[in-house]
């Protein structure tokens, strides 16, 4: 099982570029690699440390940082194979580096002081950045040219499928490698130190040392994604370190379910497809992002992995085809509120951007945002919807409480 | 010298509004627990709630509108979301109010657009109110200073003086005992949540007019406001207090110092201040200036 699952993984990543071909496509594809690095790195603070970050973005993006210094200064002087393939390492260590630095102060603190702490320190680092434009580059960044060189075997890394399959091998080695550290006694006790840090201090443990090495290693792998979000966009900017990105990932990684390893995978993907496909659609997917993640938060805490874990318990059992049936019922009733959400949210939108046009295209039909019957048609949508899903709901957790007692009763 | 005197009054000003924001979140957390990552979105809300009360029927509507506007959403996110996040722990807590910060800034932006709107000082208060050795001070600032310094004492008052405070101080440290006495705890802890909340409000009333009413307010401030709680020390209103007015003034200060440091000018480092005051105090006094818990 452990190891058809890598292989079945490693497949995928290989396969992938020509099941869904195209330009846009291998940029996604792309982008989904660092970021399912940077989201497993961050759920080694959250899911397996019990530290929640607000500023996880400081250590990619100096990490980016540090790497576009090296790919300009090597190609200023370089006239060698291109050691592109090994740049990723050094985004690593300088991610471990600052690690060192800045965990000292952060992991002096758990809980909710250390959240507090993580975003102080991201505040901090993205005022720096942009304090020290020699360096940093200010707003604009500093840009780069990732074909230096010379090529080896014909790979300039200059066509994007090249940087695909680059981005596709470090995050096949970085998800291996955090798997490892998982198991490993580190990883163990760093789970011990979330559950509970008084019987882990009094095993013998120091709490603040397991969180320190904890955030370093993250840190490392942190640096490994921003490095190669670097090479991609050959350009590192501000907002590398920004508290939007440090927001991301934390988003990533929830929705995709932190209390499972592969979770944060299944949520960086799922998030650039909601950046991707849903920005060119609509200026709010930012307010439906939140509105998903809040529901996460508050319905299914555990992510879209459990979710999809507790439909695997009852496929096995053979009783999946039972919950169909309240299943189509509340996907109805969440369909039918969301249409009302949606209709409300874009015209809001219309109405306030007076740059915008009222007249707009949803779901096929031709509306007019100053148009009266679009709103009542929308609340009453969103509000029908909403009591459906209460009933619907209802309904789910009845089913879902009678088969799992019918389970109990056959296993008896 | 008359420089120093506007510099001190306008830090303290500063430092009290700070302390509007600070005081709601140090309540909060001490009471639930929860440390409300959307307080400063509520202090921008206030904002923009006054400045649309203000537009229809005036400033001084608005200074009661607004508020009680932000307390009643802070309590319906109170009864209906934090509550069922609470099951699942403080963490799921604090990433609730997390997410709500996120559909509050971009519910701002939908709704009154991306730049600042014109939410301007009400034409009373314009002007200044007396000179300090040749230099006018502006009427607005005492103003600012004479609301929070009301609203503090009011909030004392109540906390120390009303059976509804006593309830609350109770709770803060045996909610079950206070339950056990018939007292609806959960009830306590909404009107405590959207207590904070118009606090915030309030300070966004007074405090939007007086720097800058847009979507980045929020963000520019909640990190401040949450050094601040740190350094203070966590749960601990007075450590609160002197933080409030210690990062007010060092803010208030910097930017208009211009001496140089290492090359640097002072006003250019002044965001990183606050930053670096939080950094240290960890190292020095891990606690915070008045809290009693080192962990």
């Amino acid at each position: 099982m452990g190891k058809t699952i890598w292989i079945v993984t490693a497949l995928v990543m290989l396969a992938a570029p020509w099941a869904f071909p195209g330009g846009f496509a291998l940029t996604l594809l792309t982008q989904m690699g660092t970021l399912i690095i940077f989201a497993l790195s961050y759920n080694m603070l959250l899911g397996q440390g019990g530290m929640l970050s607000f500023g996880h973005a400081v250590y990619s993006g100096l990490g980016a940082y540090i790497t576009v210094h090296a790919l300009n200064a090597i190609g200023k002087s370089w006239g060698w194979v291109t050691p592109l393939p090994l740049l990723p390492l050094v985004g690593g260590f300088a991610g471990l580096a600052f690690g060192v630095i800045f965990g000292y102060v952060t992991t002096k603190k758990a809980g909710t002081t250390f959240a507090m702490i993580s975003l102080g320190i991201g505040e901090l680092v993205y005022a720096c950045v942009l304090m020290f434009p020699g360096f940093f580059g200010g707003e604009a960044g500093i840009s780069t040219n990732r074909t230096v060189g010379q090529p080896l075997f014909g790979i300039t890394f200059g066509p994007s499928i090249q940087v695909y399959y680059l981005v596709a091998a470090w995050c096949f080695a970085c998800m291996v490698a955090m798997y490892a550290l998982t198991q490993t006694p580190l990883g163990r006790m760093a789970n011990a130190v979330r559950d509970n840090p008084e019987r882990a201090e009094f095993v013998g443990y120091d709490t603040q040392k397991v969180r320190f090495l904890q955030l370093v290693l993250s840190a490392f792998f942190a640096g490994i994604s921003g490095a190669l979000s670097c090479i991609n966009f050959e350009i590192v900017s501000a907002e590398n370190v920004s508290a939007i990105r440090s927001g991301g990932v934390l988003l990533a990684a929830f929705i995709g379910g932190i209390p499972f390893f592969f979770g944060p995978v299944i949520g960086a993907i799922v998030f650039i497809f909601f950046v991707a496909a849903l920005s060119g659609f609509t200026k709010a997917w930012l307010l439906y992002l939140g509105l998903f993640f809040c529901i996460m938060v508050l319905y299914a805490p555990g992510g879209i992995a459990s979710l999809f874990l507790m439909q695997i318990g009852l496929a096995r059992a053979g009783r999946l085809r039972r919950m169909a049936l309240p299943y189509a019922l509340a996907a109805a009733a969440a369909l039918v509120a969301l249409a009302g959400l949606i209709g409300l949210v874009e015209s809001v939108y219309r109405l306030s951007d007076v740059t915008s046009d009222p007249q707009m295209v949803l779901f096929g039909l031709e509306l007019n945002a100053k148009d009266p019957a679009v709103w009542i048609g929308s609340g009453l949508l969103l509000a029908c919807g909403l009591l459906a899903i209460r009933f619907a709901s209802r309904t789910v957790v009845a089913r879902w409480d009678a088969v799992q007692q019918e389970l109990k009763g056959a296993s008896a | 010298m008359e420089f120093f005197l506007v510099q001190l009054l306008n830090g303290i000003s500063y430092g009290l509004l700070l302390f509007m924001l600070s005081s709601g979140l140090t309540i909060v957390f001490s009471l639930m627990g929860v440390l409300n990552f959307a307080h400063a979105s509520f202090y921008m809300l206030g904002a923009y709630f006054a400045y649309q009360v203000s537009r229809t029927i005036g400033f001084w509507p608005a200074l009661v509108v607004a508020p009680l506007l932000v307390g009643l959403i802070g309590m319906a996110v109170e009864r209906f979301a934090l509550r069922r996040a609470h099951r699942y722990g403080h963490v799921a807590e604090l990433l609730f109010t997390f997410g709500l910060a996120y559909l509050i800034e971009e519910a701002v932006h939908l709704v009154w657009g991306r730049v600042a709107v014109d939410y301007k000082v009400p034409a009373e208060l314009e002007g200044p109110l007396f000179s300090i050795l040749g230099t006018p001070y502006p009427a607005y600032r005492a103003f600012m200073m004479f609301i929070a310094v009301g609203m503090l004492v009011s909030m004392w008052l109540a906390l120390t003086r009303t059976r509804i405070g006593l309830v609350i101080q109770a709770a803060l440290s045996h909610p079950e005992t206070v339950e056990a006495l018939g007292h609806n705890v959960p009830r306590v802890f909404m009107l405590v949540f959207g207590g904070g909340a118009a606090l915030a409000g309030l300070a966004g009333v007074i405090g939007g007019n007086a720097f800058v009413t847009d979507p980045g307010m929020a963000a520019a401030v909640g990190p401040i406001v949450f050094v601040i709680v740190v350094v203070g020390g966590m749960g601990s209103l007075a450590g609160a207090f002197y933080a409030s007015l210690l990062i007010g003034l060092i803010q208030t200060f910097a930017v208009s110092l211009d001496w140089g440091l290492f090359g640097y000018k002072i006003s250019q480092i002044a965001p990183v201040l606050p930053y670096l005051v939080m950094v240290a105090m960890l190292i020095v006094r891990p606690r915070g200036l008045m809290g009693t818990r080192d962990g």
